[in-house]
């Protein structure tokens, strides 16, 4: 049971949480001006990265704030929690928000 | 009571107290502090099991969780499977016997209690021996919150099996001392009979206490039997020690061999001599102290075999002191004796070449093939492992930030060494997060000579006569062998993960304690490298067997899953009603009157509605207040048909699609005033559909001043469906204009209904003259009555969730989940004046005109009508074009998603989602069942009042 | 207008009996129908400062509540609160919140049977919560004061600590958590009925 950090709440167990897919993918500003093939990229596909990863959490059982996170999809870590409204995630070096492990191997 | 084993002025067993137990049959005795195993042995007993593949005799190989062989059943109190001797710790009136292989469940229901513990601290420690007590005790001075675990009843680990002083004192008055000054600090928490068994993220580590197992029969019934503790530490220090491993030789199974440091703590610890006449067999000092120590306890040392050339010189003398031969260079090669050893067989080793062989006569063969640090929890919380050839094991690479392992789970197998280790990690423990540690004054072991190296020896080449048939065993429990071992390897296998699953070496429930390093040791040596760069295999959770019971706690029964009621759940239960689970929630699903068959119920129940008047608890609704001045613009954004225009005192029913254009949910939305919404969601995406505004709202366009609240719960809402609900609620709500044109359909009115301050909605789920009470759920209960009394002279009948459905889908009400799967589209429901044409946006539009969502043969709602007015369709059943099952692929038109009996149409009735369901309709297609197939005629999806002219009533 | 008020049913009205019969170490009353309004204001917001000064109150930060005259206010989110209070004054705090807010984007939901409030009391109270909380009760950690949104067992709760080392907490629990809950608490309850 891992702890996520909620920017308001602070760590709590994972399962006060849900998950909500990669973050900063905007609600194209146009969809008409989208072809079909443009827009199934908006709808359907999302990046599968290996390392970092900028995703969208909600803390569902908690304040039930969305907030984003980079996590590394390779040892689950939280790198990084910061404010939904953000145009970027913050680079690997920003420190992190909660102070976690850095012994984790790329293992699982 | 005769227990012809007991070695007198030995072992912490409670002598004074005599316990009577049974095992196979025969009643033994034993005393509080032993273990099964360590009562067995007191009694002769070596053979308890049979093996499970070649149910060759087996005994008690080792004295803790690491036992391979020993594997019982309880059958009293309480039947329990595939437990080792070595870890039961024995009550008055245990019955036991042995197990071949897999035991048997209990067929009746565990009356014992188990639950679950949450705790916290700085630094967990695990393991109360040496190093575990040192770090304890110098955390606990630093003033840390400090838990420390231990799986015996008693602290002390390996000095309780051990003859070692401590400042000239018996180590174990040390031990006592330092748990007595533990249990003083109020941040110290010492758990007895509790073994960690997984280590998950963010310094979690599981445990399993055994707090009444040890009471057989007298145990409390209401105290839990055992208890999962979930124990969340910011430094964990694991001092569990080290298993001693044996080394692989022909027949090395047999009952009556044993690793030369259990049979020292079955003297010391027990008070137990396992044998009259042994043999030593080593490869390091370790079994020297044995020796010694049984020796002194009147256990004859036939022999010492040492496979080194060289024996350390003190052992010599200490030795001959005792008239015990060292036979140096030397090792065991196999052995006789079917039930018990009777002869160890050795011969001098040396460069690959076994010398001539020679038989020792024994009872007891004694094997020491060196130490395994315990770091099972460690390679759980990914710590790497190196390996040691100064010991011949796995070590920790490293400590890791949070975890670190201390005493001999590092490779520090002295006394000495393992006190300055643990007072060496709680001060590296504490300083990982910011805390100081002083200096903790240790006792002082007496000194002992340097160790010489150890020789590591894997296995012993099995001697050329003896190749027909002697085996060599690897994984005892597993039956697995040497010969298996090479197998894998000259199939081609690698790596030791994939041979440990190609022989399940390591896999039974002692986790390969005593055979995984010596597997990899076997294995480097078939592949010619170095066992270093092979590595061993990760431990995985959990370390050792835990009941489902244990891990389950308190959720099972009524607690497995919340069991979440409307306020009026009471008076459902009183009146008999079914109930259906719907997510967490349990609906009153029909209400049987007397002998009713559930069919006959919902026909009654549907006709009431249809010709009379009904009413059905809806509470279970979502209901999500949507408030501020950019509400209709976030409903607009929302929903596919425009709300912004609703005027406040109207309702409006709406659909909200994903963005890929697919519904997601739909319900009611009512405008309370200017800037104040209340929608609906259906009972089972309350939770989802919140989440998902807020999503949107937070996300995407946080500039919008809307709030959101849900008030599911605040509300009791009753739907009155009938011709007579109008002059029920006239009834109840004498203040209420209920006229047809005062109150229109889709509008709602503030009222006071049974006296209670109430919101009543006039709409319908099932096409009849319906309204919605809504109600704070506080008085949900009075109103409720009120209707019920009140709608007695009309013949007022509850209904449930089945009804409600009849009703809607006689009127093609879609239910979302159930007749929609996540790819249909308010199109496909038939339902395109629901979508807006004139808004520019909205979520889900877009994908509307995508090609795929264009295309004429999508599946559609539609009707289905069989041919024979009887048969009910199965809810999934496929729908084909034919008559005849064609040869695979059998093309598949859609399915069913709802069917039911049908009051109002005489006859049964689906819903079903059909390719090009829409042009279909008037055809004939077929529904394959029970190895026949069922023609049915397709129609338009409302098949009761097209016209709606009922609404009104 | 002016309704006579039959009688409320609280959601566990039914468990009084059992509550009853716990030991003194661990003390459960259902304080049942009390007044709870869901706030929602940006912080420091004219809204936000309009209804502090219009209360008396100030409106607590993460992870806190307050209590001033009648009123407590506990934090649920960075722009939440809900605000507890007595049966009667439900009214009068509406309309009060409502003049404080005036034009000004705040708003104001009636919650009062949206869930219901449990009080704690006794030395036993957090070693009943740790068999299902993950949160660290020790008061260093959650002292008095401390309002967290959380799962106790299954059920979501909001836990409101009130006294030294959780000695004496609230729960508030959805309606139709409670009897789940309640159950859920007499079970934990079993090993201190026995002895």
């Amino acid at each position: 049971m891992q702890l996520i950090a909620c920017p308001w709440c602070g760590e709590r167990e994972e399962n006060e949480f849900h998950y909500g897919g990669q973050a900063h993918v905007a609600y194209p500003q146009d969809p008409y001006a989208l072809d079909d093939e443009q827009w199934a990229e908006y709808v359907f596909f999302r990046d599968n990265t290996k390392g970092p990863f900028a995703e969208r959490w909600v803390h569902a059982a908690g304040c039930r704030r969305w907030f984003n996170a980079l996590r590394d999809t390779v040892t689950h870590e939280f790198l990084a929690v910061y404010d939904v409204r953000a145009k970027h995630p913050p680079t690997t070096s920003a420190a992190p928000a909660a102070p976690r492990r850095k012994d984790q191997e790329a293992s699982r | 009571m005769n227990t012809p084993f007991r070695a007198h002025g030995h072992g912490h067993v409670d002598r004074d107290t005599t316990l009577s137990f049974t095992f196979d049959g025969i009643t033994h005795t034993g005393h509080p502090g032993d273990t099964l195993a360590s009562a067995l042995l007191a009694n002769g007993v070596h053979r308890v099991a049979g093996s499970i593949k070649y149910g060759r005799p087996r005994g008690v190989l080792a004295a803790g969780a690491e036992e391979p062989n020993a594997l019982v059943q309880i059958e009293a109190p309480f039947p329990e499977p595939m437990l080792t001797a070595t870890t039961v710790e024995l009550y008055d009136g245990l019955v036991a016997r042995g197990l071949s292989g897999q035991g048997r469940l209990s067929s009746r229901p565990d009356p014992a209690r188990y639950d679950t513990m949450h705790a916290h601290c700085d630094l967990l420690v695990v393991g109360a021996g040496p190093a575990g007590l040192a770090t304890t005790l110098a955390a606990a001075r630093a003033g840390a919150r400090v838990i420390l675990i231990d799986e015996l009843p008693r602290p002390g680990g390996s000095l309780l099996g051990g003859q070692e002083l401590l400042d000239g004192a018996p180590a174990t008055v040390w031990a006592d001392g330092v748990v007595a000054e533990l249990d003083a600090h109020a941040d110290v928490q010492v758990l007895r009979r509790t073994t960690a068994f997984g280590h998950y993220d963010d310094g979690l580590v599981l445990a399993l206490e055994k707090r009444t197992d040890h009471l057989g029969a007298t145990a409390p019934a209401h105290i839990s039997r055992q208890r999962v503790w979930r124990i969340r530490a910011k430094q964990v220090v694991y001092a569990t020690g080290a298993y001693e491993r044996p080394v692989a030789f022909d027949n090395n199974d047999r009952p009556g061999i044993m690793l030369a440091g259990s049979a020292r703590t079955y003297l010391n610890r027990f008070g137990v001599l396992p044998g009259r006449r042994a043999v030593v067999f080593t490869t390091n000092d370790s079994a020297y102290p044995a020796a010694l120590e049984l020796a002194d306890a009147g256990i004859r040392i036939a022999a010492v075999i040492d496979a080194r050339e060289e024996v350390p010189e003190h052992w010599r003398a200490a030795c001959h002191e005792r008239g015990i031969g060292i036979r140096a260079g030397h090792v065991v090669t196999g052995t006789s004796g079917v039930e018990r050893v009777t002869r160890a067989h050795v011969a001098a080793f040396g460069r690959g070449r076994l010398g001539e062989r020679q038989g020792i006569g024994c009872d007891l063969l004694l094997v020491s093939g060196g130490w395994n640090p315990a770091v099972a929890l460690f390679s759980q919380a990914r710590g790497a492992l190196r390996y040691d050839t100064g010991i011949g094991a796995f070590v920790p690479a490293h400590a890791l930030d949070g975890v670190r392992t201390a005493g001999s789970a590092s490779g520090t197998f002295t006394l000495a060494g393992a006190l300055a280790d643990g007072v060496d990690a709680a001060r590296r423990a504490l300083s990982a997060i910011g805390r100081t540690c002083r200096t903790t004054a240790l006792p002082s072991p007496a000194p002992l000579p340097d160790a010489a190296p150890a020789h590591v020896l894997w296995r012993v080449p099995s001697p050329q006569d003896d190749q027909d048939g002697a085996k060599q065993f690897v994984d005892l429990q597993r039956d697995a062998l040497v010969s298996d071992v090479l197998r894998a390897t000259g199939a081609g296998l690698r790596s030791v993960e994939h041979v440990k699953r190609y022989t399940t070496i390591g896999t039974a429930h002692d986790q390969g304690r005593t055979s995984g390093v010596m597997t990899s040791g076997i294995v480097a040596e078939a592949l010619g490298v170095d066992v270093a760069d092979l590595g061993t295999t990760r431990s995985r959770p959990p370390a050792l067997p835990v009941a489902f019971a244990a891990l389950a706690g308190r959720n099972r029964g009524e607690l497995f899953d919340p069991i979440r009621v409307t306020a009026l759940h009471p008076w459902h239960v009183e009146h008999g009603a079914r109930f259906e689970d719907v997510g967490q929630w349990k609906r009153p699903w029909y209400y049987p009157r007397a002998d009713e068959t559930m069919d006959e119920a919902v026909l009654r129940e549907c006709r009431a509605a249809r010709t009379g008047v009904a009413m059905m608890d809806g509470s279970t609704l979502g209901k999500i207040n949507v408030q501020g001045p950019d509400a209709g613009v976030l409903l607009d954004r929302l929903y596919t048909n425009m709300m912004s225009t609703l005027k406040v005192g109207r309702i409006r029913y709406g659909v909200m699609c994903g963005v890929d254009g697919m519904a997601i949910d739909d319900g009611t939305v009512i405008r309370v005033a200017e800037r104040e919404f209340l929608l609906t969601t259906t009972t089972g995406n309350a939770a989802k559909v919140l989440a998902w505004m807020e999503e949107w709202l937070q996300t995407e366009w946080p500039d919008l001043r809307v709030h959101l609240t849900s008030v599911t719960e605040h509300w009791v809402t009753i739907p009155l469906v009938g011709p007579r609900s109008r002059d029920v609620l006239a009834l109840v709500a004498p203040g209420l204009d209920v006229g047809k044109d005062a109150f229109p359909f889709m509008s709602w009115r503030d009222a006071t209904v049974a006296g209670v301050a109430a919101r009543v909605c006039r709409i319908s789920f099932s096409g009849e003259l319906a309204y919605e009470i809504n109600v704070p759920a506080w008085d949900g209960i009075t109103v409720w009555k009120a209707l019920h009394t009140a709608g007695g002279a009309f013949g007022i009948t509850p209904y449930g969730t089945e009804t409600m459905h009849v009703l809607r889908a006689e009127k093609a009400y879609p239910i979302i989940g159930q007749d929609t799967d996540g790819t249909v589209t308010p199109q496909d429901l038939g339902m395109s004046w629901v979508v807006s044409k004139k808004k520019p946006d909205f979520v889900g539009k877009r994908s509307f005109t995508r090609a795929e969502n264009r295309r004429g043969d999508r599946k559609q709602l539609v009707g289905l009508l069989p041919a024979d007015e009887r048969v009910l369709l199965p809810e999934g059943a496929q729908i084909i074009a034919t008559s005849e099952i064609p040869a695979p692929p059998v093309p598949m038109l859609g399915h069913i998603t709802s069917s039911y009996r049908s009051d109002a149409l005489r006859r049964t009735f689906a819903l079903a989602l059909v390719r090009s369901g829409t042009q279909r309709i008037g055809e004939t297609l077929y529904v394959p069942l029970d190895g026949r197939t069922v023609p049915v005629t397709v129609t338009e999806p409302v098949l009761f009042d097209k016209e709606g002219t009922r609404r009104d009533g | 207008m002016t309704v006579e008020t039959p009688a409320r049913f609280s959601p566990l009205s039914q468990w009084r009996d059992s509550f009853a019969q716990l030991p003194t170490g661990v003390q459960v009353r259902e304080l049942p129908c009390l007044t709870q309004l869901t706030l929602r204001a940006e912080p420091g917001s004219t809204a936000a400062r309009s209804i502090e000064a219009s209360l008396g109150i100030t409106l607590p930060g993460p992870l806190r509540a307050e209590v001033s005259e009648d009123v407590e206010v506990l934090w649920m989110g960075p722009d939440e609160w809900l605000l507890v209070a007595p049966e009667v004054s439900r009214h009068d705090l509406l309309a009060r919140l409502r003049s404080a807010i005036g034009d000004e984007f705040a708003t104001v939901t009636d919650v009062s049977a949206q869930r219901t409030t449990l009080a704690l009391s006794g030395r036993l109270v957090p070693e009943v919560l740790a068999r299902g909380c993950a949160i660290d009760l020790d008061p260093r950690v959650t002292p008095v004061g401390s309002c967290l949104t959380t799962l106790l067992a299954q059920a979501p709760i909001t836990l409101v600590v009130r006294g030294e080392g959780a000695s004496s907490v609230w729960l508030l629990v959805r309606a139709s958590f409670a009897s789940y809950l309640a159950t859920w608490l007499l079970d934990a309850c079993t090993e201190y009925r026995g002895s």
